[in-house]
């Protein structure tokens, strides 16, 4: 393959790296162009997802880079949900006093990272996606650099973030010398062979140094304190994009490479989607902090992302696409609308300051409403049909015990997304709260909407969709 | 004589792994400890792509420790200058500062 058919397949990557590149120019010799910088960005970001949605499917740069369905879905997805963030933040942080033309740029070169993720083909590949995506969002994370909380929140983050970094790295490089090879076409020959403990040890790493990223039980412990906090808009781009693209590298890496190892990752999975819905319920019943709640929700929620995939078919596979998807788009508008909400110049965080929002905010406090039960999975929202096709696929899988387990988890879960509906709704209100920004407002607004009742008929083509990128894995 | 084969190397590499990761979780003093854990645990994974390479007979292991070299450059600058923004908050880079925020 000559090298000009190479770079036709990294289009998407190829504007998201020079665009942000030009921007972080612009930025450093203009520094008053901020808002220049953040159209600048949204465009590039669209840019980038529509060359992904027109792109040729085919294997690149020696099977490093793969563009296929999954890649292409998984990138649009990642794209718009990246490109949602920059005026939600840029907005936030202007009123706080904060201009900083960085955001946008570190945005784009987190979406970058992910776009590398959901395309990798090679170790290499997806340890530098990784890598690129995490850089960017221990930054993010600590972009308030005044804010205690959120430096704290950085350097936790970070922290944390380096270690899985290492655990992931240290199974990529044991399954390199077990396997031979960085491919995951080459390590999915040697991983049929019996006998290769070296390879299923180098793949236990490698399942921990990504349930990290993705913050499933155990390795959850750095989410809350970063959810809390990091600022509201950048906790609803980390709840969104980096999630959906973990999961698409999840099930590429156990598709593609380790599929013949079906039988072992599947417990391994199993597991760790059992105590992830199992500590996002019970931990987050005594949370007061709705972001720190929320953490603890998203934790749940990718307990069950978790187990479609552990079903290790494609209908899993398929599950779990759509289940994340649905939760985005859920997630985002949550955080889009405590990103709107203050009272005298405050963030409002703590399930106190909702008290009576619904007769000072009626339209933030129906949306946040819609969402709760999303996120609670109750019919006709969007979170239940997301529900609904992981439980179909685990139980087709014949994982009848977790799926019981995960819908008693669902159920305890519920009083905490009631209490918040509760107070919203019933208690007394403290104050007035100021008044809402324009495009905050306009985003949970479009988010609800989908949640319900656009959902039902954007649920047959995603369905389509899904179907059609599960099926580029190795898993039948 | 003892020759020092591959197994060797993956011990050796194993142990600093382990050095690093307990240096993450035991240390209660100071952040920049961690810092140096980190990188431990990086160039220890290094020793182990090299070492493999070197047994295969294949290239692709060193070119993969060379991407991790310059990672973990990048990442040890993205480290300084969080901590950096945190000691300008609290005036301490101390572990056990690092704790507003529980539950």
């Amino acid at each position: 393959m000559t090298i000009s058919a190479d770079l036709a397949l990294a289009w998407p990557e190829l504007i998201l790296a020079v665009g942000a590149l030009t921007l972080l120019v612009i930025g450093a010799f203009a520094p008053k162009q901020t808002a220049l910088v953040g159209s600048g960005s949204v465009v590039v970001l669209l840019a980038a997802a529509l060359a992904s949605a027109t792109q040729p499917f085919g294997v690149a740069f020696g099977g490093g880079l793969i563009s296929d369905a999954a890649a292409t879905f998984a990138k649009v997805a990642i794209y718009l949900a990246s490109a949602v963030a920059i005026p939600l933040g840029q907005s936030w942080f202007a009123r706080r006093g904060v201009k900083a033309f960085e955001f946008p740029v570190l945005i784009l070169l987190a979406s970058l990272g992910m776009g590398m993720m959901v395309g990798s083909g090679d170790l290499i590949s997806l340890y530098m996606g990784v890598e690129l995506q995490s850089l960017a969002l221990y930054v993010l994370a600590a972009m308030h650099r005044d804010n205690a909380k959120a430096s704290e929140a950085g350097l936790k983050y970070f922290v944390l973030g380096a270690l899985s970094s290492g655990l992931l790295l240290y199974g990529a490089s044991l399954i390199y010398g077990f396997a031979g090879s960085t491919l995951y076409s080459e390590i999915s020959l040697s991983a049929g062979a019996e006998g290769n403990t070296g390879l299923l040890f180098g793949l236990v790493f490698l399942i921990c140094g990504i349930a990290f990223k993705v913050s499933a039980a155990p390795f959850h412990m750095w989410t809350p304190d970063v959810y809390e906090g990091a600022p509201t808009p950048v906790v609803a781009f980390f709840a969104a994009a980096p999630k959906l693209a973990a999961m698409v590298l999840f099930a590429r890496v156990l598709g593609d490479g380790f599929a013949a190892a079906a039988d072992q990752w599947q417990q391994i999975l199993v597991v760790i989607a059992m105590a992830s819905v199992a500590v996002g319920a019970f931990a987050g019943l005594v949370q007061s902090n709705i972001k720190r709640l929320w953490a603890y929700s998203s934790i749940a929620n990718v307990g069950y992302a978790v187990l479609g995939l552990s079903s290790g078919t494609a209908e899993g596979v398929q599950a779990m696409l759509m289940f994340m998807v649905l939760y985005m788009i859920d997630v985002t508008g949550f955080f889009a609308c405590l990103a709107a909400l203050s009272r005298g110049g405050r963030s409002m965080e703590t399930l106190d300051d909702m008290a009576g929002l619904i007769k000072e905010r009626p339209a933030i406090a129906l949306a946040m409403t819609v969402f709760a039960l999303s996120a609670l999975g109750l019919p006709p929202f969007s979170g239940f049909f997301g529900k609904y096709y992981v439980f179909k696929a685990a139980l087709d899988a014949g994982l009848w015990g977790p799926a019981v387990f995960g819908l008693l988890g669902s159920v305890v879960a519920a009083f905490y997304y009631l209490r918040l509906i509760k107070a919203m709704w019933f208690d007394a209100s403290p104050g007035t709260t100021d008044k809402p920004p324009v495009e905050a407002n306009a985003i949970a607004l479009v988010a609800a909407i989908f949640t319900f009742p656009v959902v039902i008929i954007a649920l047959r083509g995603l369905d389509v969709l899904a179907e059609r990128a599960a099926h580029v894995f190795g898993l039948v | 004589m003892m020759t020092i084969g591959l197994a060797h190397y993956l011990s050796v590499a194993a142990i600093l792994f382990t050095i690093g990761v307990f240096g993450i979780f035991v240390n209660r003093k100071n952040i920049i400890v961690i810092l140096m854990s980190v990188e431990l645990m990086l160039l220890a994974v290094n020793i182990n792509l090299v070492a493999f390479s070197a047994y295969l007979g294949n290239v692709t292991g060193q070119i993969f420790a060379m991407f991790v070299l310059t990672v973990a450059a990048a990442e040890a600058a993205v480290g300084l200058a969080i901590l950096v923004t945190f000691f300008r908050n609290r005036g301490d880079i101390a572990v056990d500062d690092a704790s507003v925020m529980k539950g």
